[in-house]
């Protein structure tokens, strides 16, 4: 049990499970932030198992999972954005339906097929031995656009989230720029799914945003520090599940859980120390 | 100069007529209360203004060179910003935006412009720190520098005191006053206080019931409309 850093990045799997994680987490945590702030916490968990339906859809007529399950996703989350912003019907309500009946479809369709085989049972609890190096490339592609589109963005996301009325009235498309955030939401639920699963995907997107908003005051601060912490929080996840031999993606849940623990004092201290000033 | 034209418009919410045939026009360096009780359709009107909603009828007209995304706009706060982690800088930038086009990053233009307006309302000292601890009067005042960062020439207010204590209130009545008179910005203001609206403003526009009342502040308070209106806070 004695593996050195070097002994363990000598594995192709930990090398591509490192190649896809940290490019996955920094998309999440960026996008996490807005989010979180816009109240669209839901729409990453419903993106998810939308994409576990796709992904079973997908194996039941012998497609390629990935490439199969990105159009559905991006679809659902320009859907689920609609939903959630009319006033007509009820948004949170009408959110769980569609995860729960995509997840449930999903389950439908493969035991119908043979039961679940190893991939969907993969893509439920998140594996990084089911990374190929398709994925890997594809993936790496996937989060420079993301990377890329959110930086481009990045003060017309700030004004949209912190006030949408006062960026529509401006002149600013926020519809757009909602439209913007739900694709590049899609896409990173869809890439963080081999490793997190479906079931956890949505607390990577989550986490990393919220605990950063314990103790930074400024947007920037928030979104700087979720990314690092939430690399962080993969890599060594990634290494304790190497480790402890655990699953990979509750691994870094309950790390991200602990730094939010952490930073949730850190907090609690700082505003009894700002109210005694 | 006549900056917007309001030719015969009548505007819907949820598909019923909040109010019909409203006519009027606004010269630079007005200063504009709306008044009328919930529902009246002040949000309606105001909305139309800003060009988020179409009249059913009639033609709401920028004039004088002004355009739709120049407008500065006080909106309500909404619960999103209660806990929004910002600093007061990054809001204040955020409302030079509209001019930026494409761009995505801010410049030194922009960033002189975002020094200019917490000086001009005196918050230079609030810069740094964060939005949501600030006090109300304090979100406000840094709400009405991004707008200002948006316009050159009109501003528009949705109830901006609601919330605010008297003296705090008061201070921002003066603050819109003076940024009416000094800089000769033309100001719409929705509100319910009608009170500081008569004391402060050019003009009144009165919606209820479908009907509107437009004229001077003079001409209101002695019109059938205020005293209807005003009697129920007593004489003014």
């Amino acid at each position: 049990m004695n593996y050195s850093i070097q002994d363990i990045l000598s594995y192709t799997f930990m090398q591509r499970a490192l190649i896809v994680g940290i490019p996955v987490a920094l998309c999440a945590a960026l996008l996490g932030v807005s989010l979180i702030l816009k109240r669209y916490s839901m729409i990453g968990d419903g993106l998810s198992h939308v994409g576990f339906g796709a992904l079973a859809l997908a194996a039941a007529i012998n497609l390629a999972p990935l490439k199969a399950a990105i159009p559905i996703v991006v679809v659902s989350a320009f859907l689920l954005l609609r939903i959630s912003q009319s006033s007509r019907i009820n948004g949170d309500g009408a959110i769980a339906i569609v995860s729960s009946s995509a997840l449930a479809i999903g389950i439908v369709v493969t035991s119908m097929t043979g039961g679940l085989n190893t991939d969907l049972y993969s893509y439920l609890f998140g594996s990084i031995l089911a990374l190929s190096q398709q994925d890997v490339v594809l993936s790496l592609i996937l989060c420079a656009i993301v990377l890329f589109l959110y930086i481009f963005f990045y003060n017309k996301i700030f004004s949209v989230t912190f006030d949408e009325n006062f960026s529509l009235a401006t002149g600013t498309n926020a519809k757009a720029y909602n439209m913007v955030i739900a694709l590049l939401t899609a896409l990173t639920v869809v890439l963080g799914m081999q490793i997190m699963g479906t079931l956890l995907i949505s607390s990577l997107i989550i986490f990393p945003g919220l605990t950063a908003m314990r103790v930074f005051k400024s947007y920037k601060a928030v979104v700087i520090s979720a990314a690092v912490q939430s690399v962080l929080c993969v890599v060594i996840g990634l290494f304790v599940s190497f480790y402890a031999e655990t699953a990979t993606g509750a691994t870094v849940v309950c790390i991200n859980l602990c730094c939010f623990i952490l930073f949730g004092i850190i907090g609690f201290f700082r505003t009894i120390s700002f109210k005694k000033d | 100069m006549t900056i917007l034209k309001c030719d015969d418009v009548t505007m819907s919410y949820e598909g019923v007529n909040v109010f019909e045939h409203l006519s009027f026009t606004l010269e630079q360096g007005d200063y504009l209360c709306i008044l009328g009780e919930n529902g009246s359709g002040k949000s309606t009107l105001m909305k139309g203004i800003l060009g988020l909603l179409k009249p059913t009828a009639g033609k709401i007209e920028y004039l004088g060179g002004l355009v739709q995304k120049e407008i500065g706009y006080l909106p309500q706060q909404s619960a999103v910003q209660r806990d929004f982690p910002a600093s007061v800088c990054e809001v204040v930038l955020s409302g030079t935006l509209n001019g930026r086009g494409w761009k995505p990053f801010y410049g030194k233009k922009e960033k002189l412009l975002a020094e200019k307006n917490l000086e001009r309302l005196s918050i230079s000292s609030l810069k740094g720190k964060c939005y949501r601890e600030l006090s109300g009067g304090q979100q406000q005042r840094v709400l009405l520098a991004r707008a200002l960062c948006a316009t050159k020439s009109l501003l528009i207010l949705d109830e901006p005191v609601t919330g605010l204590d008297p003296l705090v209130s008061a201070e921002f009545y003066d603050l819109i006053k003076d940024l009416n008179k000094k800089d000769n910005i033309t100001v719409i203001m929705v509100s319910h206080d009608i009170k500081e609206s008569v004391a402060n403003a050019s003009h009144i526009l009165h919606l209820e019931n479908k009907t509107c009342y437009f004229g001077t502040a003079e001409e209101y308070l002695k019109s059938n409309v205020s005293n209807q209106f005003v009697g129920m806070w007593g004489k003014l």
